[in-house]
């Protein structure tokens, strides 16, 4: 591929062009055979340190990451805090000067504050990359959604692809859709009126509150996690109603494809944004997408880092 | 010793004066504006080619002073003032303590008249400790001389708490500023709610939140006959509801602050907390709105909203960075390129708003004019000169401003304070 790499940050799919997502999505391939090898290391960060700094509990990701960078043969540091304890008297960026310091060599951050991690970019040396913060980003998640369409369907260009739940809330929904619209795909973003963000339809997607219109003709149905705690929030009345309206089951699956993907980025509701029959039928790729995540991350990984030598 | 300002162009809407000629001041009055004035012995100061006005009023400031000196006080907060041009300014109560009781409106006076560079009047809290629940002692902070009464940083959110203020306060003839904002709707918000909160993912404040509270504190007005004085008027909706208002003859003034009129939330871009205030920089057609209610005539001042913040408060992830932006230094420069130059407003036009009604609206006696026997406070300004905004050389304690690195259009020459000079040239009395 004619692209190359030159960013020292992943902060988002809004900045990367569909090249630069491509490259990534190219790279994560060769990764993706590596995880299938019975030893699964390559020494390609040997020497380097890599920080998870982590402001939100989040077994999942830091899972996926630590093992990515593992594999990779990096040194790890993990950093699990929360954004309350700063605010009193040490700033974010006083920590990150702090690990700065240290000499390590990418940082990568969770927070729940939106723009945590390009305030970090902005301070700090390390290659900074977004594990995820507040309602604005998470480009690993977006990327490893990309990469298993792209596994199953060979394309993404000219795909619909439909994306339901707490959009308003969701930095998943987001990168997928900068990433998706990159890449050519058509995006329907579905949930309740109280969790559908103002003018999201100028980010090039079609908005609908009705879920049989976002199930028929899609390719790949994205479900979004819910967060209980939202029904306290008036934003849904209760959490019964929220299953009835905009669950998947297998009753409104009858209207889905017959090659349609079901996606879901984790932790799941059971019988709340998806049903155990949905989640776990022949439709899903659920499982697919956790084991993508690694080498989509290893992948980024590598880009950052900036190692030159090619892959064993 | 006496000064002679000779040869500016003044401007002083309160006397209907638009044109050449001289200014004598003895004293600490005026003692004579016209054409050719004999002045033996008083120090002359050529403004030919300059305009010149009546000491800016700047009607809405956060000083810190008393709580917070680390980031503001009324020895650097005058500087800023003085270098914008402002002889006078009405400080919030939401200092620590609150200006809530006489004693703490004594200290404004007391300490104000120690620092003796411009004229700082309190506005007093409505209601005790800014909570929102307990009237604070009007009768006697009037008495000590407050000014005008607000919670500003925040609403009375309890109508009946505010309908009681209003009936309260007209019988000391106090307005009450209201700070505008249904904190249910405003709750955890960051910018302007639209397509860049959305794109950026941060909670929105929805235009709502300050609208159906300017109409309810209309409605409140009307129904007690109170004067109402609706502070930093951000939303279209705002000013047609104002306008409505004021046709019904509903006694409500209203005030915009210039990064109203000068930005809008594409500001926020790249999670700028610079730009991140209260209320929030809106959109393109607020920004329009807010300049048609400048020049119709809807909105009746210009303040600043001054509000500075330390570094820790603002270089922090942006949800966590407090609200608010310096801007004593930069309001008539903005009002330069952005009003008159833009034909939003003449001259007189501006100065009205930026003077002669805020003296109306906190009735301050011999402020606001340039006719003979007025305070001499005085501001000269050369509308030419240009000059780029440099964070080292801002006069305010904070540094809070999205607008460095900005070219700005227009700059204060001199500021005349009760008939003494306290900057001339970029430099401090
Ligand atoms: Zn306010
Ligand atoms: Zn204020």
């Amino acid at each position: 591929m004619a692209v190359k790499w030159t960013k020292k940050d992943l902060l988002g799919l809004e900045g990367l062009s569909a090249d630069e997502i491509g490259l990534i999505l190219e790279t994560a391939d060769s990764f993706k055979e590596i995880s299938q090898r019975p030893i699964k290391k390559v020494p390609t960060l040997r020497g380097q340190t890599v920080v998870l700094f982590f402001f939100e509990p989040s077994t999942r990701t830091r899972t996926s990451f630590e093992l990515a960078a593992k594999r990779m043969s990096a040194d790890i540091v993990n950093i699990q805090t929360n954004a309350s304890s700063l605010t009193k008297g040490e700033t974010l960026k006083d920590t990150a000067k702090n690990i700065e310091a240290m000499k390590v060599n990418i940082i990568i951050m969770r927070h729940s504050a939106s723009g945590a991690p390009q305030l970090l970019a902005e301070s700090v040396s390390p290659s900074i990359i977004n594990a995820g913060d507040g309602s604005h980003e998470h480009p690993t998640q977006g990327l490893l959604d990309m990469f298993t369409i792209k596994e199953h369907k060979k394309k993404i260009a000219g795909l619909n692809v439909s994306i339901i739940g707490d959009i308003a809330h969701s930095r998943v929904a987001r990168s997928n859709i900068w990433g998706l619209t990159k890449l050519g795909a058509k995006v329907t973003v579905c949930g309740p009126a109280t969790l559908m963000p103002p003018e999201i339809e100028k980010l090039g997607v079609k908005v609908t509150y009705d879920i049989k219109e976002a199930i028929e003709g899609a390719d790949v149905i994205n479900m979004l996690r819910i967060q209980l705690e939202r029904q306290g929030q008036s934003l849904f009345p209760s959490i019964r109603e929220y299953a009835m309206k905009f669950g998947l089951d297998a009753e409104k699956m009858k209207y889905a494809k017959k090659d349609v993907l079901i996606m879901h980025p984790g932790p799941i509701n059971r019988g709340v944004e998806i049903t155990p029959e949905v989640a776990d039928g022949p439709y899903s790729v659920i499982l697919e997408q956790v084991t993508n995540g690694i080498a989509v991350r290893m992948a980024v990984l590598y880009l950052v880092s900036g190692v030159k030598e090619r892959i064993e | 010793m006496d000064i002679i300002l000779k040869g500016g162009h003044v401007v002083d809407p309160a006397s209907n004066l638009d044109s050449e000629s001289d200014v004598l001041i003895k004293g600490d009055k005026i003692a004579q504006v016209g054409k050719n004035i004999k002045a033996n012995g008083a120090k002359t100061i050529d403004c030919k080619g300059k305009l010149v006005f009546p000491g800016l009023i700047d009607m809405h400031v956060h000083l810190r002073q008393p709580g917070r000196e680390d980031e503001e006080t009324f020895v650097t907060g005058s500087r800023a003032a003085l270098k914008g041009g402002f002889t006078s300014v009405l400080c919030m109560a939401n200092t620590s303590p609150v200006i809530d009781n006489k004693g703490v409106v004594e200290y404004i006076y007391a300490e104000a008249s120690k620092t003796g560079l411009i004229n700082i009047y309190p506005a007093a809290a409505v209601t005790k400790g800014l909570e929102g629940k307990e009237l604070t002692e009007i009768g006697q902070m009037a008495e000590a001389g407050a000014k005008a009464l607000s919670d500003d940083g925040k609403p009375v959110m309890n109508a009946e708490i505010l309908r009681r203020a209003l009936e309260y306060a007209k019988m000391f003839g106090l307005p009450v500023i209201s700070h505008c904002e249904d904190t249910n709707l405003s709750k955890n918000g960051a910018m302007n709610e639209g397509f860049i909160s959305t794109k950026l993912g941060l909670k929105g404040i929805p235009r709502a939140s300050e609208v159906v509270m300017v109409m309810r504190d209309i409605e409140l007005a009307e129904l007690t006959g109170a004067k109402l004085h609706i502070a930093h008027v951000s939303a279209k909706e705002s000013v047609e509801a104002v306008r409505e208002a004021k046709k019904r003859k509903i006694k409500v003034t209203c005030e915009t602050c210039p990064h109203y009129f000068t930005l809008t939330e594409e500001a926020v871009f790249g999670f700028n907390t610079k730009a991140k205030v209260n209320p929030p920089l809106r959109s393109k057609e607020d920004l329009a709105a807010v300049k048609k209610g400048l020049s119709d005539g809807t909105i009746d001042a210009i303040s600043t909203d001054h509000a500075p913040h330390s570094i820790e408060e603002k270089d922090v992830e942006f949800d966590f960075a407090a609200n608010g932006m310096i801007g004593l230094e930069f309001a008539l420069s903005l009002a330069n390129t952005e009003l008159v130059k833009d034909k939003v407003l003449d001259w007189s036009g501006l100065i009205k708003k930026i003077s002669a009604n805020p003296a109306g609206i906190l009735d301050l006696k011999g402020k606001g004019s340039l006719a003979e026997g007025s305070d001499a406070d005085v501001t000269v300004f050369d509308p030419a000169a240009e000059w780029v905004v440099d964070e080292k050389r801002i006069e305010s304690k904070s540094k809070n401003t999205p607008l460095v690195g900005r070219k700005m259009g227009g700059t204060v020459l001199v500021t005349i304070v009760g008939g003494k000079i306290k900057y001339e040239n970029g430099k401090f009395e």
